[in-house]
């Protein structure tokens, strides 16, 4: 069974300016251990898409089920970490604090919290920032601070919005080497959002090509990439380039529709 | 000592203008004096006479840092005349006052965070309150407790309470929304609670906008419980102090008075601002 699976979802925003579909029917499957990008031009709806997943959204029309539940029961039953495009830290609290921050929501014993701190933040490549202040952190660490935040708790599944959007290509790059060694040690479930080509077809299993207005699903590529070896340098290769050149050819696709 | 320079060649500047104003603003009654006499006027005898009168019109410097020395060293601070004394009952009733207006503040603000039907109804009365003169609501309140049988300090403090929630409302209620969308549907993903999401969230992110509040509120708690002494023959704080010196033309008095009323307001604004800087700090948003 699908961790995610979305039957002709659609959703509907009333503004002022009248109704903007921003989904229009999506179907897509999610399975286990997948690493799936959504990738498309503002407005396409792929951070919508990710929310309703959330349940920070709620779909107007068609099925959404996450982990066999409805989004908000998965949502109650803490079923996914979810990382925003800003880290978010807490000024007040430490890079050790604010990773509790759900822990403590959660109800964890304090000598649990310690201990899966300690293991988060060695995943994020962070052992010994714990006392640290965030803004005693680069901007790159932050963000490793907010995944190591969404890591700690055991949801299977991982949300990431646009999540090394802000930052420069080099920490991208070690950032998205890093992310790919950390799904495969915990074998997660991402869903990941990117305006990126590189970056979706670098990471991706699965990418969920999207076009705006309505926002829709134009394509899904299934990688061809090997799944357990992606060297950065795997981008120079003439199959990563023909994906690549798929993902063009279908974010191009949605635009030809819009003018 | 860069910093003090400047500091201290502004307050040059206005005590040279404070002494050329006193000795314009003497000069009519010392020059009526001489006509009544007959006498001619010289401008040195001008000078002297207009920096010592008993009841000048504007006090020199000096005279007040005189009428201000005596108050505070000059006797015994349990004296009627002592302004530690007068300045200790006005400093009891602010700072009741003060607590009155923070929690009324406080609480009023996490009421119209948290319920519509307070967002939509508190603020405009808050507002409307302040638009009321406070010298116009006084005097009724002195008067209408007072025939209840309750004196002293506890009406002032209401008043001060009056002036000072405002400043504090208004800042908590910016500050208790200060976190953004992100932030609060973090928390929604973690299923927290409205109450976890206030502790977390809500409450730490407010406390600068809660101390620049707090700042502002003091201040008026202090001009609250000193218009609260104006009225009603109060015998007891610096407004009772302003009061009878302007009862009786004792300029000096009154100026006096003015000034014990600013020392006070500037040391409890530092004080809060150190209690600020400590909290800040503790919390690990001071850099």
């Amino acid at each position: 069974m699908p961790v995610i699976e979305a039957k002709d979802l659609n959703l509907t925003f009333q503004t002022n300016d009248g109704p903007v579909h921003a989904l229009k029917d999506v179907n897509l499957a999610i399975e286990k251990g997948e690493f799936v990008s959504f990738i498309g031009p503002s407005g396409c709806g792929k951070t919508t898409f990710l929310r309703c997943i959330a349940a920070l959204e709620t779909p107007t029309g068609g099925s959404l089920t996450v982990n066999g539940m409805s989004p908000d029961d998965a949502r109650r039953a803490r079923s996914y970490g979810y990382v925003f495009q800003a880290a978010g830290l807490y000024p007040w609290r430490t890079i050790a604090g604010n990773i509790k921050l759900p822990l403590e929501i959660m109800g964890y014993s304090r000598a649990e919290m310690d201990q899966r701190v300690e293991k988060v933040l060695d995943l994020v490549d962070l052992g010994g920032f714990g006392k640290k202040f965030p803004w005693q952190l680069s901007g790159g660490m932050q963000q490793r601070a907010s995944i190591a935040r969404a890591l700690a708790f055991d949801a299977e599944i991982l949300l990431m919005d646009e999540p090394f959007g802000a930052l420069d290509e080099i920490v991208r790059d070690k950032l998205n080497e890093e992310l790919l060694k950390l799904w495969k040690r915990t074998g997660k479930t991402i869903g990941f959002v990117t305006h990126s080509i590189p970056e979706a077809v670098y990471l991706s299993t699965k990418i969920v090509v999207m076009s705006p207005r309505p926002g829709r699903i134009t394509d899904i590529i299934d990688s061809t990439l090997p799944r357990d070896e992606r060297p950065l340098e795997i981008r120079d290769s003439a199959e990563f380039l023909a994906i690549a050149h798929r993902v063009r050819e279908g974010l191009r696709a949605g635009h030809a529709y819009d003018e | 000592m860069k910093s003090v320079l400047p500091i201290l060649t502004v307050l040059a500047a206005i005590v040279v203008i404070w002494y050329g104003a006193a000795v314009g603003l003497n000069s009519k009654w010392t020059y009526d004096q001489a006509a009544r006499a007959g006498q001619e006027v010289s401008f040195s005898q001008l000078l002297r006479d207009t920096m010592t009168q008993e009841r000048p019109v504007l006090p020199a410097p000096h005279q007040v840092a005189k009428g201000l020395w005596e108050g505070v060293a000059g006797q015994k601070i349990t004296s009627k005349r002592s302004l530690v004394y007068h300045g200790g009952v006005t400093f009891s009733a602010t700072m009741a006052g003060f607590v009155l207006g923070a929690v009324a503040g406080i609480l009023l603000a996490v009421g119209i965070v948290h319920n519509r039907a307070m967002d939509m109804s508190v603020m405009p009365w808050a507002i409307a309150s302040q638009t009321i003169p406070i010298l116009a609501i006084a005097p009724m309140v002195i008067v209408v407790l007072a025939s209840l049988g309750i004196k002293g300090l506890l009406p002032k403090a209401i008043i001060a309470a009056y002036l000072s929630f405002f400043p504090i409302l208004v800042g908590m209620v910016k500050g208790l929304r200060a976190p953004d969308g992100m932030q609060l549907d973090l928390l929604r993903t973690y299923n927290a609670s409205g109450s976890e999401t206030f502790w977390k969230l809500r409450l730490p992110s407010s406390m600068p906008y809660f101390f620049a509040s707090l700042k502002v509120g003091i201040a008026a708690a202090l001009v609250g419980t000193i218009v609260a002494e104006l009225p009603a023959g109060a015998t007891q704080g610096l407004g009772a102090r302003l009061l009878s010196g302007s009862y009786y033309g004792q300029t000096i008095q009154i100026w006096a008075a003015l000034f014990a009323a600013a020392v006070l307001a500037a040391v409890l604004v530092i004080a809060v601002g150190a209690v600020e800087k400590v909290v800040l700090r503790k919390m690990g948003m001071a850099r």
